[in-house]
C-alpha cells in the first residue's frame, strides 16, 4: 500500500511539473484534465489526489501559484513552474527515461529464448 | 534542501491555519466551478454535471484531510489537539490534577534549589581568570595533612619551586580601628606582595601591593575591601594616599578592590596589608601561620607541582632538621580548599532530593495508571473509532507533558524561595566564608538542570501508563465487566510500583535516622566542661601600649576583674583559644630525662588564666591548678590534659615532670603540675590531642577569648560585655560575643549535621507520606476491583477475618518487599553519607529495625481502611451490581 502510493505520488509530480512545462501556467482543475487526455484516458485520476501533490510540490519551491481568470472568466488558481521546477523536471524525466528504458530492455531480453 | 524549505514553510502552516482553510476551500469551489462549466457545455443537465464533477473529485473531506496534513506538521496538530483535551480532562478532575502537580512540584523544587547550591559550590567556576591553574598550597607534618606553612619556607619554596608560575602567602589577622567612639576590631587579610597579581584581581582604585613588597621595608600601606571604602569613608573619591590608623600604627591607603572581590578562606575580610616580616613569627622557621596561594605553570599539573616543591622540602628538612622535620608539601586545587567541604553534604542532599523526585513521579506514575484503568472505555472507544496506538499513547505522554509543564514552571518558581530560605539558615559568619552563596539563584545551568529533571520526569509520568496501554488488549475494554487479564497486569505493576515507592522512602528514613542519630552523637559528645551558661569574647589590644609582659598580665587581670563583677558573672577567666574550636595552635614538646630521636611530638598548646578550669567546670584528674600568682616572677608550670599523660608517660607519674621545647632551652622548661580530665579543643567530631595548658601570666599576650560562667541565662549577659570592656580602656576591642552553646550549634561540625538531617528528615517525611498515600491507593484500588471476587467468596463462606487477612496480606507483601529492597539500598547510601556519620554506622541496626518498624506501622494504618471496607462488603449487593 505505502509503497504504491510513493510510487504515485512521484509519477503524479512528474506529470504534473510536465504538464505545466507543456501548458505554462494552468489551474488544478485544467491540470487533471490535461493529464487524462494525455494519458489517453487510460489513467482515471481522482482529482482530489493532484491538490496535496501542487501544495507540497509549491513547498518545495518547484511551482508558484497565483489567483487569475481562466478562459471563461472564471476565478482559478494558476500555478507555474519555476526555474528549480524546471530543473527538477529535467532531472526526473531523465531518471525516468532511463529507468523505463533498462527495465523494458530487463523485460525484452527475457522473452527473447522462451 | 528543498525538503528543508518545505518543513519550514509546514511549520509557519502551522501558525496560519485559518488563510489555509478559506484559500483550500475556495480553490476546491474553484476546481467544481470549472467542471461544472465544463460539463455543462459538453451537454449535461445541471444536476449532472455537478454529481460528475463531485464524483471526480472524490471524498472532499479526505482531500481536506490530506490537504491540512501536506499543510502543517501533523504531530503539531496532534499534539495542540491533545494538550486541548488534556486540560479539559483535568479541569473535570481538577483533585487528580491538582494532587499530581503538587506533588510533582515538590520533587522538581527541592530538587532544582539543591541543585541551584550544587552549582554555587561546586560547578560554578571561581570568579577569578583562569581559575583552573590557581592552587592551594600547604605544608604536611605527622600530625597535620594540611599543615600551615612558615614565611621562612615559602620564601624558599618560592625561589626554588618549578611547577608553579607564582606562588603567595595569605592569612588572616586582625587590627584595631581607631573611631571616634573606641578601638573596633576589623578583620584582615595579610599577605605577600604578589597574592593580587597571582589571583587576577586588580584594583578598583589604586594599585595593589607589588611582587616582594612585604620585604622591602617600605612604607605599611593597606588595602580597603570595597565595603569598609563605602561605609567607613563614604566612598571618598580622595581616598588614596590618606593615612588610617590600625592598632596604634599609621598606614597609607593605597587602594580599594572591587565591590564583588571575594576570597573565601578569608571569609569577609575588611582591610589587606602585607604581612608583617619584622613580626618575631617570620624570622622563626617553625612559627607556621601562613597559607599558599600559587597558579600553576601554563601545561603544569597538580602533581608535578607538589614533586617540585617536595624536593625543596626534602632539602629543607636535611638542611633544618630540627625545624623542618617530617614537613612536606601539598598542593590542591584552589576551588576544592573553597568548597570541599561541602562535597560530602551537598551530594547527600542532591541525592536525597533525587530520590524524593523519583517517589514524586512515581506517585503520580501510578496515579494516572490507576485512571488510565478508569479510562479503558475511552481509550477502547477511540481505538474502535480508528485512532492509532500511537495516538493513544501519544494522549498519555501529552498529558504527562501538561502535568510536568505546570509543575516544573511552579517547581521553579518556589525553587527560589526554597534556596532563599535555605540560605537564610546558614549561620552568618559561616556564610561569609561562602562567597559564592551570594549569587545562589536561578541561572543558566540550573535551569539546564530543570528541564533535564522535567524530561525524566516526563518520561516516568508518561511511559508507565502508555507502555501499559499499548501491552494490554484495548478491545477488552468495551465488554462490561472488565475480567480480563489487564486489571491483574496493573496490579501487579501498579504494586511494584509502590514496592519501589517503600524502598526509597526506607532509604531516605533511614539516612534522616543515621544523620539524626550522628546530630544526637555530637552534640553528647564528652566536652570535658559544662557548656551551658557559658559566653565568650574575643579581646585585641594594640601592642603599643600592652606588649610588654607585665603590660599584658596586668591588662587581663584588669578585664578578667571588670567582667567577672558584672551582674550576672559568676567568675571570668582568659584562653588563647577557647574549647571547641580545633585542634592546632601546637606546640612542639620534648620530655626533661626521656630519650629524643628529633621526632616532634605535636601537642595543643592553651594559655589560660586560673580560673580558666573552674570557670568552664573542668574535672582535675591528679594534681593542682596553677595560682594567679605564678607568673613571670614564679618558676614555669603547666597543666597536662589525660591525653598527653596516657601517650608520653604511659604507667608513669606525670606530676612534677618536666617538659620543655625540642632544645631544652632553659627558659621554656615547666613542670607538670597537673592532669586535667580531656576538654575538647577541637571541633565536636575530631580526636582529642595531647594538651598542654600554660599560665597565662607567664605567656601573656595581647589576643585572647575572654570566658565568663554566668548565673542567669547566658544570652542575657552577652549585651553587656563589649560596654564593659569598652568602659575598662577604650583603646582595647572586643568582638564576637557569644554563648557557647550558640558556637557550639553554628559551628561547621554542627551545622553540617544538623542541616542534612533536617533537610533528609524533611524529604524522608514526604517520601513516606507519598509512598503511604500510595500503597493506599493500591490497596483500595485492588479492593475496587476485587469486590466481585470478595462478594463471591463471601457467598460461599468466606468468614470477615478471612477477608480481612487476604487484603492485609496483599499489603504486608509489598511493604515487606519494599523493605527488603530498601534495607539493602539503605546501608550501600549510608556507606556514601559515611563523611558526614558521627558515632554511628551505615548499617546501624537500631536505625534500620526502627524504620522497618515505622514503616510496617505506617503501612498497615494505611490498609486497615480498605480491609475495612472489603471485610464489610456484602456478598448479595456485590454480586447484584454485576
Amino acid at each position: 500500500m505505502e509503497d504504491k502510493a510513493d510510487i504515485w505520488q512521484g509519477t503524479l509530480a512528474l506529470m504534473i511539473l510536465k504538464t505545466l512545462e507543456m501548458m505554462g501556467p494552468l489551474h488544478g482543475y485544467g491540470i487533471a484534465r490535461r493529464i487524462e487526455q494525455t494519458s489517453g484516458n487510460l489513467l482515471s485520476l481522482n482529482y482530489g489526489t493532484l491538490y496535496p501533490a501542487l501544495l507540497k510540490l509549491e513547498q518545495e519551491g518547484a511551482i508558484t501559484s497565483e489567483w487569475g481568470l481562466s478562459d471563461n472568466k472564471r476565478k482559478a488558481k494558476f500555478y507555474s513552474l519555476t526555474r528549480a521546477g524546471r530543473k527538477q523536471l529535467e532531472r526526473e524525466a531523465r531518471d525516468w527515461t532511463q529507468a523505463t528504458a533498462i527495465l523494458a530492455r530487463f523485460l525484452k531480453s527475457e522473452e527473447g529464448p522462451a | 534542501m528543498k525538503t528543508l524549505r518545505g518543513w519550514i514553510i509546514r511549520l509557519g502552516g502551522f501558525f496560519g491555519k485559518r488563510r489555509l482553510e478559506t484559500e483550500m476551500s475556495q480553490e476546491i469551489q474553484a476546481h467544481l466551478d470549472l467542471h461544472v462549466a465544463d460539463n455543462m457545455r459538453a451537454g449535461m443537465t445541471a444536476e449532472q454535471a455537478r454529481r460528475d464533477a463531485l464524483l471526480k473529485l472524490g471524498s472532499v473531506e479526505a482531500l481536506k484531510e490530506a490537504y491540512r496534513d501536506q499543510a502543517t506538521v501533523p504531530l503539531l496538530e496532534h499534539l495542540t489537539a491533545d494538550s486541548r483535551f488534556a486540560l479539559r480532562q483535568m479541569r473535570r478532575s481538577p483533585a487528580f490534577a491538582g494532587t499530581a502537580v503538587m506533588v510533582l512540584t515538590l520533587g522538581m523544587a527541592a530538587s532544582v534549589a539543591i541543585f541551584a547550591f550544587v552549582d554555587a559550590a561546586l560547578i560554578k567556576p571561581l570568579p577569578y581568570p583562569d581559575p583552573a591553574s590557581l592552587v592551594f598550597v600547604t605544608e604536611t607534618s605527622a600530625a597535620f595533612t594540611r599543615a600551615n606553612v612558615s614565611y621562612l619556607d615559602y620564601q624558599d619554596w618560592n625561589r626554588s619551586n618549578k611547577g608553579l608560575q607564582s606562588l603567595d602567602v595569605f592569612t588572616g589577622g586582625g587590627f584595631l580601628f581607631l573611631t571616634a567612639t573606641g578601638a573596633e576590631p576589623v578583620h584582615a587579610g595579610m599577605v605577600s606582595g604578589g597574592f593580587f597579581q597571582t589571583l587576577g584581581v586588580k584594583p578598583l582604585l589604586g594599585r595593589d601591593f607589588l611582587p616582594d613588597e612585604e620585604t622591602q621595608g617600605a612604607p605599611r600601606s593597606v588595602m580597603l575591601s570595597h565595603r569598609v571604602w563605602q561605609e567607613r569613608f563614604n566612598g571618598a573619591s580622595d581616598i588614596l594616599g590618606r593615612a588610617v590608623v590600625l592598632s596604634g600604627e599609621a598606614y597609607t591607603v593605597i587602594g580599594v578592590l572591587p565591590a564583588d572581590f571575594q576570597f573565601a578562606p578569608l571569609g569577609a575580610a575588611d582591610i589587606w596589608t602585607l604581612i608583617d616580616v619584622r613580626n618575631q613569627c617570620a624570622v622563626r622557621r617553625s612559627c607556621h601561620n601562613l597559607y599558599g596561594l600559587g597558579r600553576l605553570s601554563p601545561g603544569g599539573s597538580i602533581a608535578s607541582a607538589v614533586a617540585s616543591l617536595t624536593v625543596v622540602a626534602k632539602r629543607l628538612e636535611q638542611q633544618y632538621p630540627d625545624s623542618n622535620r617530617d614537613r612536606g608539601a601539598d598542593v590542591i586545587p584552589f576551588a576544592e580548599e573553597v568548597a570541599g567541604t561541602f562535597r560530602p553534604i551537598l551530594m547527600v542532599l542532591m541525592g536525597g532530593a533525587g530520590l524524593l523526585l523519583l517517589i514524586a513521579c512515581l506517585n503520580v506514575s501510578s496515579l494516572v495508571l490507576t485512571r488510565s484503568e478508569a479510562r479503558r472505555r475511552e481509550m477502547a472507544v477511540r481505538n474502535a473509532l480508528g485512532a492509532s496506538l500511537g495516538r493513544l499513547c501519544g494522549q498519555f505522554v501529552t498529558e504527562g507533558l501538561v502535568l510536568v509543564f505546570a509543575a516544573t514552571a511552579l517547581g521553579l518558581l518556589s525553587a527560589n524561595s526554597v534556596m532563599q530560605a535555605l540560605k537564610a539558615l546558614i549561620p552568618k559568619d559561616m556564610l561569609s566564608s561562602m562567597p559564592f552563596l551570594l549569587d545562589l539563584g536561578l541561572n543558566g545551568r540550573v535551569l539546564a538542570y530543570a528541564v533535564g529533571v522535567a524530561a525524566l520526569a516526563l518520561v516516568l509520568v508518561s511511559l508507565v501508563p502508555a507502555l501499559h496501554l499499548a501491552v494490554s488488549k484495548q478491545r477488552n475494554g468495551l465488554t462490561e465487566g472488565n475480567r480480563g487479564s489487564t486489571g491483574r497486569a496493573w496490579r501487579r505493576l501498579g504494586s511494584r510500583l509502590v514496592a519501589v515507592e517503600l524502598a526509597i522512602a526506607m532509604v531516605l528514613l533511614v539516612g534522616a535516622g543515621l544523620l539524626g542519630k550522628s546530630l544526637y552523637r555530637l552534640l553528647h559528645v564528652d566536652l570535658g566542661f559544662r557548656v551551658d551558661h557559658l559566653v565568650t569574647v574575643e579581646v585585641a589590644a594594640p601592642d603599643g601600649a600592652y606588649a610588654k609582659p607585665e603590660q599584658s598580665v596586668r591588662l587581663g587581670r584588669e578585664i578578667i576583674t571588670k567582667l567577672g563583677s558584672l551582674p550576672g558573672v559568676l567568675s571570668a577567666a582568659i584562653t588563647t583559644l577557647p574549647p571547641v574550636t580545633y585542634n592546632g595552635n601546637t606546640d612542639w614538646i620534648r620530655i626533661v630525662g626521656k630519650p629524643y630521636d628529633g621526632k616532634h611530638i605535636e601537642v595543643n598548646e592553651r594559655d589560660v588564666s586560673s580560673e580558666f578550669f573552674k570557670t568552664i567546670r573542668a574535672k582535675l584528674a591528679r594534681g593542682r591548678y596553677f595560682g594567679d600568682d605564678e607568673d613571670i616572677s614564679k618558676p614555669r608550670v603547666v597543666v597536662i590534659n589525660q591525653t598527653l599523660a596516657k601517650k608520653y608517660f604511659p604507667g608513669e607519674d606525670p606530676l612534677g615532670r618536666q617538659i620543655g621545647d625540642t632544645n631544652l632551652t632553659p627558659n621554656s622548661i615547666c613542670t607538670i603540675i597537673g592532669v586535667v580530665e580531656d576538654i575538647r579543643d577541637g571541633a565536636l567530631d575530631s580526636e582529642i590531642w595531647p594538651t598542654e595548658y600554660h599560665p597565662f601570666n607567664q605567656d601573656p599576650s595581647t589576643d585572647f577569648v575572654l570566658m565568663a560562667r554566668t548565673s542567669q541565662k547566658a544570652e542575657a549577659v552577652l549585651p553587656s560585655l563589649p560596654p564593659a570592656i569598652r568602659e575598662l580602656h577604650p583603646d582595647i576591642g572586643s568582638r564576637g560575643e557569644a554563648t557557647m552553646e550558640g558556637r557550639i550549634n553554628s559551628s561547621m561540625a554542627t551545622y553540617l549535621r544538623r542541616s542534612s538531617a533536617w533537610l533528609v528528615g524533611g524529604f524522608a517525611a514526604t517520601a513516606l507520606f507519598l509512598g503511604i498515600v500510595g500503597l493506599y491507593g493500591v490497596i483500595a484500588y485492588s479492593v475496587s476491583q476485587r469486590t466481585r471476587e470478595i462478594g463471591v467468596r463471601m457467598a460461599l463462606g468466606a468468614e470477615h477475618g478471612a477477608v480481612y487477612w487476604m487484603i492485609l496480606k496483599e499489603a504486608g507483601w509489598l511493604t515487606a518487599l519494599g523493605i527488603g529492597v530498601g534495607a539493602g539500598c539503605s546501608i550501600a547510601a549510608a556507606a556514601l553519607a559515611r563523611k558526614l556519620l558521627f558515632g554511628v554506622a551505615s548499617w546501624d541496626a537500631p536505625t534500620l529495625a526502627g524504620v522497618a518498624v515505622l514503616l510496617i506501622f505506617a503501612a498497615s494504618a494505611a490498609s486497615l481502611v480498605p480491609a475495612r471496607r472489603a471485610a464489610s462488603v456484602n456478598p448479595v449487593e456485590a454480586l447484584r451490581a454485576e
